[in-house]
This record gives structure tokens, C-alpha cells and sequence, in this order.
């Protein structure tokens, strides 16, 4: 990169300085305004972390237990506060331990830089101690990639990283930097990149097509909305809110979309999709026009796309022209960004209640409450259930927590149930369905929000997963709450057994330890509640702390997650029992 | 749409960048497409790299191909074509004993109807060239593989098409 000297002829300033490539990561990280980085120092990176040492007073580095968790961390620390998260590794096992978490911010379009070291560049593609191939690894489940092995390429390669992974469709990237590289000293400047010219992160929305949907919407009978995730990263959600209110259109969620409209809103008709609720599912395939916003209609939520929303006409907001008619025909494709979209389309709304297609929602809601909703939340049987616990949280909470789950039953009961007032209030690994995700995404949400509750639900398969972050709650003093459903069984699996598989429970049964010395070994508070009268007192003790605290609640060992698709039916087929 | 599977050419235009082809055909190989042929050249632009693919299957898919390709940050603009809107070339080359040069007067004559020429000659081996569409490569080693072919090899199609593919616009618009 060429230096940039004299702005001014009277003060001569000098706009680049010596410094060496490994200094540069670090300040290119202070240019672009990262104030907490996720990751684990090895041989290849080392002098990057020494540079980490030195600035320490401008980044906090925390050290996770594993380079997975600081993947998660940072996609914890990306989800709620919508910047981007970074995690730092080394090169060889350091690197493959990323992929994960970057697999899992591919497909959930989190904006995440990864940086990891890499052996000297004379060293490549000789099998030297921990090199790896990152970059070929990381090819298919990155946004973008790529190697640095000269200094004076690192701004320029950072800077374009940042780019990419915030802009548009966010996503992860990987730059991998060669040791030599991180020595190697050059004159530094740094320049912010906004533009690529290969690159168009948002397609520009064309006004027709606006017009067209705004035709269909206003014509409509029978319409409904379904949004996801793009609201959120659009910041669209007073837009949709808006068009919500004004067309007075039934709107369901994605799990990845859930909060961006409160639950207690009066037309936010639920949770789509395999284990969603009842009437949105059942009614996608009657309403006339389904208006589809920053989603990817992902098989979780389609069902057997053959029978799914066949009798609708299809308008699909969406910024990725890859994704428009991907799985399903769209009548009208509105490219774009969300909020520039919604913003555009409201004018042309009318006004409108469509009070009777209303009712059949609250038809089928009340349904599924008398067969699904009330034991869940208000059960008869001695046995606790994981919604009895998210509804204790829901109310000592008040509906304000950011609410960060795993993978699993208790996953799909936590989205099911929990009450959000505020958007990015739920933090899950949706598209990949990772276990494990959700202690060290609760890390790092807590860490980028710390004046907001946070309580992580696990269970007891996914926690065993991350378990060692525990460490990182303690070093960091992180106020996370960590909830633990404990039903001694890796439990979604389990109910697939019992439905599919003639309760065969193939090496799905755990062992487990005993909790709750475990995390008081790490000097967390911690309680363990086996009965429903203990339930409320140790959640009320949770929310007070305010440190770290551990809950373990044993629920009942075999409850199932209903209403349920089952793989390869149609979305009106959903189960209630 | 249409399902039926046909051969398609697709261009693609990107970046001149090391990871690219990498990233290109991953997309193909993760959903088991088998890819006909591959060529990767310089463009009409400068320092704009030119991918011409050939595979086979239904327009459907090749549409949602030319999405994902596109969705790379580095390229620049994908797009697909039949055959009929295709104007592309494949070259061959057989490498054949001298003798049978004089042996085999047969061999003058092939070479002399399929408008092949001979690149190099000597001693023990002469190598013939020939450039055209894949059938007409295929019969000539079909009429040489009869006397016997030292070696032979055919490229990946080079392909223009008969739309224009308004790259430098793109680019303008981009950069505006």
C-alpha cells in the first residue's frame, strides 16, 4: 500500500509510520472499532498476541477454553449487538477449530472476521508443524477468504474482511496470516473499504416490483406474512411493525426472526415450521399470498416443499438474488434491503384488518393450547416440564432477557414459549443446528451487552459440548445465567427414536455428573431444582444475582416437543400429539 | 421450468484471484455436478478472468448455478447459454509414430479432409492439431486410433457467445 503523506503543507503530517505486520492486525482491529476480540494464542500467532499485550488498554482479549467457543462467543457478541464479531487462532488444530463456529455463521449470516496465524510463508505446503490449509478448508463456509503472507497487504486485506462481513448478506471471513508476515515490518496506513468492485452487497430494489407486491398485498384475502432474520439484520422491525399494523396481515416467525416483533403483539401469529406453532403452519397453506421477508424458506420451515403454500401467490423479500425462487416460485421477487423495501412499500398499503382470516388463527391457537400449550405450561403431572421453566423465566424476567439457546428440545420449547419485548432478545443456531453453541454465545452476548439480562438455555447434551467455557464465565466474570433442562437424554433425538424408530434409544440415554459441583468448581454459584414448588424460588435467586449463576433443572425424562412436521410431511400435516 | 437436461456453457467473469477456482467448484462438487470441461483465460478486459464451464443438466438448475457463482464476492457476473447461442471451439492433439506418416498414406488424407494440420515433426513422431466442434475431434481420433495413437488429448470448449455480456457497463456501475 502506498503511503499517504501531506495533508497539509504547514503541518506536513505524515499518515504512515514503521510499524510491523503483527502490530498492524491490531490496529486495523482498533480502526475499525473492535473493543472485544474471542480467541487462543498458539505458536503461529504468537506475535500478534504479544501486540495484544501491548494494546490491551484499546482491545480485551478473552481467552475461551476451546477456539470453538470463541467462535460462538463472537457470533454471541455479533447477534445481539449487530456489529462484528472476531475471533483470533492459531494456525493447524487452532484453525480447524474455528470451522464450527464459522459453519454456523455461514448459514445463520452472522458477520464474523476470523483471524488466524499461519506457518512462514517458506514453510507452506510442507507439512511444517500445524499448518493446515485454512484457507481450503474454510473455502465452502466462508463469505470470503484469504491468505496474507507479506505485511504491507495486511490493512488492505482486513479492511476488505470487515467489509465483507458486515455488508449486504453478513457472514464470516477468514484471513489467514503467515508468521513471516506478522514480523515483517512495513510503512502502515489504514483506509476503510467500502467498496468492491465485483461486489454488490445490496441489490438495488426495483420499484416495480415493489408496485406489483403492493398490487397483490392490497388484493389479498387471505394473506400472511412470514419474516426472518433479515428483518433484524436490516434493522427493519418498526417497518414491518408498520406494514403488520397497517394491512393488518397475520405475521409468523422464523426461529432465527423471532423477537423482532414482540410476542405479545396482537397479529404476530407465532413460530413457523417443524416444531412451530399450530395455526401458522396449518395456514400457510390456505392463505391466498404469502409475503415472505428476509427468509430462505429452509426445509425446517417448508416441510415438503411440494405441498407447501401451493395454492399462494408468493412475494419474497430478500436481499441474496441466489435465494429468490431457490426453493420456492416466487410470483414476486422484491430484491433488496429489507427496511429500504418495507419503508417503500407502506405508502402503498391500504389500510386493511382481515378481521375473520384473523380468527382462524385464534381458532387453531386455541387448539393447540387445549392439546399442546397448557401441559406444557401449566402441567398436571408430577414431572417438571422444560415450558413450565421458560414461563417462570418469562415472568421474573418480564420478557426483557436476550435469551441464547442450544440445540435441541429444549431449543425449540424455549423459542416456542419465551416472551420477547425486545428484538435480538433470542440468540440460537438455527440453520446449523449446533450443539453446543449456546454457552459461549451467551458469553459473548453478555460481554457486548452487558446491561442486558442474558440467560443461556441448554440442555444437558449441548452443555457437555462447551462445558469448559465455564472457565471463561469465571476468568471474565461474565453475568450469564445458565439454565440447564437436565432430562438425562440426548432428548430431540430421543423423541425421534420413540416416533420413528420403535423406541429404540441407541446411545441416546447420558450419564450425567453432578452439575452442580462442576460449576461451583469454577466458583459459580450454582442450585440444582427437581421439584415444581422449588421452581420459582431458584429462578427469582438466578435473576437477582448479579454474578454467574447456575440452574439445573431435572424435567421429566421423556416429554416430547409437539406440535411437530415430521421430516418429509407436508407442513397441514403437523402433529399435535 | 424447464427440467430437461441439456448441455450449457457458463461464463463466468471474476477477479483474478488465487482461492476462485477453489470456490467455483465446490459449488459444483457439493451438489454432485459433474463438470464437462473447464477453461480459465483472460477476458476482453483486463485483469478480469474469464471461466467458460461446460455441464450438463436442466435450466432450473443452471439458473440457480448462477446464483451461488455470483453470490461470490470476487465475481464479477456469471451466465449460461444452450448450444444454439453458443459459438465455441475445443482443440485435440494426437501424437502419432513418423513412420506410419509414410507407411499409412491413408493418414495425409484424414488429416487433409478433417482441415488438421501438423504441428511438429520428427524423427519419431509427428503431432497433429485440429480445432472444432467436440464431434468432429472425436471422429478423427476414431479415424487415427486405426493406426495407432501415441497419445492423444483434447481442451475444455473456449466458447463466445452470441449475446453480448456487458461486462464493462457492469463494472462502471458498480464503481458509480
Amino acid at each position: 500500500m502506498e503511503a499517504h503523506t501531506i495533508k497539509d503543507n504547514k503541518t506536513s503530517i505524515k499518515a504512515t509510520e514503521k510499524i510491523s505486520g503483527s502490530e498492524a492486525i491490531v490496529r486495523c482491529l482498533i480502526e475499525e472499532d473492535v473493543k472485544i476480540i474471542y480467541g487462543y494464542p498458539g505458536g503461529a500467532i504468537m506475535p500478534v498476541y504479544d501486540e495484544l499485550f501491548k494494546y490491551q488498554d484499546k482491545i480485551h482479549h478473552v481467552l475461551t477454553r476451546h477456539e470453538q467457543g470463541a467462535t460462538h462467543s463472537a457470533q454471541g457478541f455479533a447477534r445481539i449487538s449487530g456489529k462484528v464479531g472476531v475471533a483470533i487462532a492459531t494456525s493447524g488444530p487452532g484453525a480447524t477449530n474455528l470451522i464450527t463456529g464459522i459453519a454456523d455463521a455461514q448459514i445463520d449470516s452472522t458477520p464474523m472476521v476470523c483471524i488466524t496465524g499461519q506457518v512462514p510463508s517458506h514453510l507452506l505446503g510442507s507439512d511444517a508443524f500445524q499448518e493446515t490449509d485454512i484457507v481450503g478448508i474454510s473455502t465452502p463456509v466462508t463469505k470470503w477468504n484469504c491468505q496474507v503472507t507479506k505485511a504491507a497487504d495486511i490493512p488492505g486485506a482486513l479492511a476488505k474482511a470487515f467489509y465483507i462481513a458486515r455488508s449486504g448478506r453478513p457472514g464470516p471471513v477468514l484471513v489467514d496470516i503467515t508468521k513471516d508476515a506478522q514480523f515483517e515490518e512495513f510503512d502502515f496506513s489504514y483506509e476503510k473499504c467500502t467498496k468492491i468492485r465485483s461486489y454488490n452487497p445490496v441489490p438495488k430494489t426495483d420499484i416495480s416490483s415493489i408496485e406489483a407486491a403492493a398490487k397483490l398485498m392490497n388484493a389479498a384475502k387471505k394473506p400472511m406474512i412470514i419474516w426472518g432474520q433479515g428483518i433484524i439484520l436490516s434493522q427493519a422491525e418498526e417497518q414491518l411493525k408498520a406494514l403488520v399494523e397497517k394491512a393488518g396481515i397475520p405475521a409468523a416467525w422464523t426461529i432465527l426472526g423471532a423477537s423482532a416483533i414482540p410476542t405479545s403483539h396482537p397479529l404476530n401469529v407465532g413460530m413457523l415450521g417443524m416444531h412451530g406453532n399450530y395455526a401458522p403452519n396449518v395456514l400457510t397453506n390456505e392463505c391466498d399470498v404469502l409475503i415472505a421477508i428476509g427468509m430462505r424458506f429452509d426445509d425446517r420451515v417448508t416441510g415438503k416443499l411440494d405441498e407447501y403454500a401451493r395454492q399462494a401467490k408468493v412475494i419474497h423479500f430478500e436481499i441474496d438474488p441466489a435465494e429468490i425462487d431457490k426453493n420456492v416460485q416466487t410470483e414476486v421477487a422484491v430484491l433488496g434491503d429489507a427496511k429500504l423495501s418495507l419503508e417503500a412499500i407502506l405508502p402503498l398499503i391500504n389500510e386493511n384488518t382481515h378481521t375473520e382470516w384473523h380468527q382462524k388463527f385464534k381458532e387453531l391457537y386455541a387448539i393447540e393450547y387445549e392439546k399442546v400449550i397448557k401441559n406444557d405450561l401449566h402441567p398436571t403431572k408430577e414431572g417438571l416440564t422444560m415450558g413450565e421453566v421458560i414461563k417462570e423465566i418469562n415472568i421474573q424476567s418480564k420478557g426483557n432477557a436476550a435469551i441464547v439457546t442450544d440445540v435441541g428440545q429444549h431449543q425449540m420449547i424455549a423459542c416456542r414459549y419465551a416472551e420477547f419485548n425486545k428484538t435480538k432478545s433470542n440468540i440460537t443456531s438455527g440453520g446449523l443446528g449446533t450443539m453446543g453453541f449456546g454457552l459461549p454465545a451467551a458469553i459473548g452476548a453478555k460481554m457486548a451487552a452487558p446491561e442486558r439480562e442474558v440467560v443461556s438455555i441448554s440442555g444437558d447434551g449441548g452443555y457437555q459440548m462447551t462445558i469448559q467455557e465455564l472457565g471463561t464465565i469465571f476468568q471474565q466474570k461474565a453475568a450469564v445465567k445458565v439454565v440447564v433442562l437436565n432430562n438425562d437424554f440426548l432428548g430431540m433425538v430421543r423423541q425421534w427414536q420413540q416416533l420413528f424408530f420403535d423406541k429404540r434409544y441407541a446411545s441416546t440415554e447420558m450419564v450425567n455428573p453432578n452439575f452442580v459441583a462442576i460449576a461451583e468448581g469454577y466458583y459459580i454459584k450454582a442450585k440444582k431444582v427437581t421439584k415444581r414448588e422449588e421452581l420459582a424460588e431458584a429462578v427469582a435467586e438466578m435473576m437477582a444475582s448479579k454474578e454467574a449463576y447456575f440452574l439445573e433443572v431435572c424435567v421429566e425424562k421423556e416429554g416430547n416437543v409437539f406440535p411437530m412436521v415430521p421430516s418429509g410431511a407436508s407442513v397441514s400435516q403437523i402433529r399435535l400429539e | 421450468m424447464n427440467s430437461e437436461i441439456r448441455l450449457y456453457t457458463i461464463s463466468v467473469y471474476t477477479e483474478n484471484n488465487i482461492g476462485l477456482l477453489n470456490r467455483i467448484s465446490a459449488i459444483f462438487q457439493r451438489r454432485h455436478i459433474n463438470v464437462e470441461s473447464l477453461n480459465i483465460s483472460p477476458s476482453e478486459i483486463e485483469g478480469v478472468a474469464k471461466f467458460t464451464i461446460a455441464v450438463k443438466m436442466s435450466e432450473e438448475s443452471v439458473k440457480k448455478i448462477i446464483g451461488q457463482i455470483e453470490k461470490q464476492v470476487e465475481v464479477i457476473k456469471a451466465y449460461y447459454h444452450d448450444e444454439e447461442n453458443t459459438i465455441y471451439q475445443i482443440s485435440g492433439l494426437f501424437k502419432i509414430k513418423s513412420e506410419l506418416l509414410f507407411e499409412e498414406p491413408q493418414i495425409q488424407n484424414i488429416i487433409k479432409e478433417s482441415n488438421a494440420r501438423i504441428v511438429t515433426v520428427n524423427t519419431a513422431f509427428f503431432v497433429i492439431e485440429k480445432s472444432g466442434k467436440k464431434d468432429e475431434i472425436v471422429k478423427l481420433h476414431e479415424q487415427l486410433s486405426v493406426f495407432g495413437i501415441m497419445q492423444y488429448t483434447r481442451s475444455g470448449r473456449v466458447a463466445i457467445t452470441k449475446d453480448e455480456m456487458k461486462i464493462s457497463t457492469l463494472l462502471e456501475s458498480y464503481n458509480n
